[in-house]
């Protein structure tokens, strides 16, 4: 398997990281040459052995659905872009 | 240089104040930070504030075993008040609102911060050439690197230019620089440390731990670090505990696994041989060495890179310039905005891992590789398993070689990926593992044991490292000109 260029901007795209062409050439022949070592793992039979997700094998826990979070808004709020009546502003998406 | 005990028993004695230590530090780290580079914030002011407060504290008779004794912390806890970049542009003006878990220990336990360590960017890395601050160099020769992505503050203990510091490990980000700058360093089991606040890389594998320059000191700092903490959704609901307890058993009748992996082609002459040294030490201590099989670990990289690709790929999202961070100049639509944004806010590495992820995790790709990889992880951790049936801990090297030059492996990933080959199975299974100094390469450059515990064995762990450490003095050596 080896990725063309289309495939690492269409990747770059889905990353929403845009590439400039001549880093989208440097950074196809890095992926290939890890996928080169990535390949290996095709080799081992992992037949009825269950995905491990976690290191830990533990259970999501459950908290009584109270209000435990102060209200911070201002001071998340300072550090942002861009705000405007504690809304945080970006490009128009619905026309 | 100093150890935690000798500080703490320095201010319990009236000898010095916190003030007094943290102005020293302050000198020290004005001195050489411009060769090292290994702070990316220091504020005076802020510290000998904390330092006062400290010194208030243990003259109210409130004080705790290291109340006053100064620390420094890597750039991935959020720290209120304090910059806080993740070695990023992307974070370079983020002032966080809020106090990670482990900061918060850290401040409790009356601890000033002497600054923020540099690092890889976003941690993504193994020899801290990924830093948007610029690479860190290693206090045994500043032609090397520090290791990653841990490497400034791996550097900054070397150095002496703080007696303690916090790190995170991922693959080997505290075990890989602590093994090349000669200090002691420890991963803990994974779910021990709290992750909030730590600006996540790849969560089923990131886990905080500390350095120092002895097991002993890595035991104090540790024990202030773990617990459970309800806001990390993977803390382990186990209290903290005491790591010092078993530093002085003696360690007759200790059984040492050593996988027949570690000891094969790969591993530099130099290494070899001081890790060999390493283990006879430990049977003149009255342990026992027996071979056992790690039969996977030589897939444990391409596992890593595609499950921590995948993982960094979904974490990273959140640094698109809407709520804090980087934001493009210009720009005509939303698209476009996370586009420049995240193009210019990231590092190559990063973006080439971000891209990694994505890939691995899309439509057509997901069980070849996402899938299969998690697969091949669980055969990882049965391996550990079925060693840990006939050992107390596991040793071999840290790492294949001694600290490698600045930009020699830059251009080419794959090489750089492969000098974690030792240490991310470790976090692949999620147990704890160390690295301690055992000697010098031929190229008089820090070599590290690697002791990888079951879970929850860390003070089994440290009690090895303190033993050896009692018997040999290659912790105690600093670098030239430090």
């Amino acid at each position: 398997m080896s990725l063309t260029l289309d495939d690492i901007q269409r990747i770059a795209h889905l990353a929403r990281i845009r590439l400039e062409d001549f880093d989208a050439a440097q950074t196809q022949s890095h992926l290939n040459g890890l996928f080169a070592l990535v390949e290996q793992m095709q080799a081992v039979d992992t037949t009825g052995i269950v995905p491990m997700a976690h290191a830990r094998d533990v259970h999501q826990r459950l908290r009584a659905d109270v209000v435990t979070e102060t209200d911070r808004r201002d001071a998340f709020q300072a550090i942002a872009p861009q705000t405007e009546a504690g809304l945080y502003l970006v490009p128009r998406v619905v026309e | 240089m100093s150890t935690l005990t000798e500080l703490a028993t320095r201010l319990n004695a009236g000898e010095a104040s916190s003030v007094e230590l943290c102005q020293d530090y302050l000198a020290r780290i004005a001195t050489h930070n411009p060769t090292l580079n290994a702070f990316i914030t220091v504020d005076a002011d802020k510290t000998l504030a904390e330092a006062r407060a400290a010194d208030a504290q243990r003259a109210a008779g409130h004080a705790g075993p290291l109340t006053g004794v100064p620390i420094a912390h890597k750039d991935i806890f959020c720290t209120e008040g304090w910059r806080t970049t993740c070695g990023s542009k992307m974070l370079a003006n983020f002032v966080s609102p809020y106090d990670a878990h482990v900061i918060h220990q850290f401040k409790a336990a009356g601890m000033p911060s002497l600054g923020k360590l540099n690092m890889d960017e976003f941690a993504m890395g193994s020899s801290n050439e990924t830093s948007f601050f610029g690479p860190v160099k290693n206090p045994w020769d500043t032609a090397a690197v520090p290791g990653g992505s841990s490497g400034g503050s791996a550097a900054a203990v070397a150095a002496g230019l703080c007696p303690v510091a916090t790190a995170t490990d991922t693959g080997g980000s505290i075990r890989q620089p602590a093994a090349l700058c000669g200090i002691t360093g420890i991963k803990p089991s994974y779910g021990r440390v709290s992750r909030y606040g730590m600006i996540a890389f790849a969560s089923s594998l990131d886990q905080g731990g500390v350095m120092a320059r002895s097991a002993a000191d890595c035991a104090l700092a540790l024990s202030v670090m773990t617990g459970h903490d309800p806001r990390d959704s993977t803390s382990l609901e186990r209290p903290a505990e005491d790591y010092t307890r078993d530093l002085n058993r003696p360690l007759a009748g200790l059984r040492i696994g050593l996988p027949q992996e570690f000891f094969a082609a790969g591993m530099a002459p130099d290494v070899a041989a001081a890790v060999e040294a390493a283990l006879t030490e430990y049977r003149k201590l009255g342990a026992t060495t027996v071979e056992v099989s790690l039969p996977n670990s030589s897939l444990s990289v391409p596992v890593y890179y595609v499950l921590a690709p995948a993982e960094a790929s979904s974490n990273l999202s959140r640094f698109d310039g809407v709520r804090y961070g980087h934001r493009t100049a210009e720009y005509a639509d939303l698209t476009e905005m996370y586009e420049k944004t995240r193009a210019e806010g990231c590092g190559a590495e990063v973006e080439r891992r971000s891209l990694i992820g994505a890939y691995v995790l899309s439509h057509g790709y997901y069980d070849a590789y996402y899938i299969q990889a998690q697969k091949i992880r669980r055969l990882i951790a049965n391996d550990f398993t079925e060693a840990f049936k006939v050992c107390d801990v596991i040793m071999g090297p840290t790492t294949p070689t001694t600290a490698f030059n600045l930009g020699e492996k830059a251009d080419d990933p794959v090489q750089m990926y492969l000098s974690d080959i030792y240490t991310i199975a470790v976090n692949l299974a999620g147990l704890p593992g160390m690295s301690v100094p055992c000697g010098l390469g031929r190229n008089g450059r820090p070599i590290g044991l690697q002791i990888i515990g079951d879970y929850f064995a860390e003070a089994k762990m440290l009690n090895c490292a303190h033993q050896y450490q009692l018997a040999t003095d290659w912790h105690t050596r600093v670098p030239g000109g430090f």
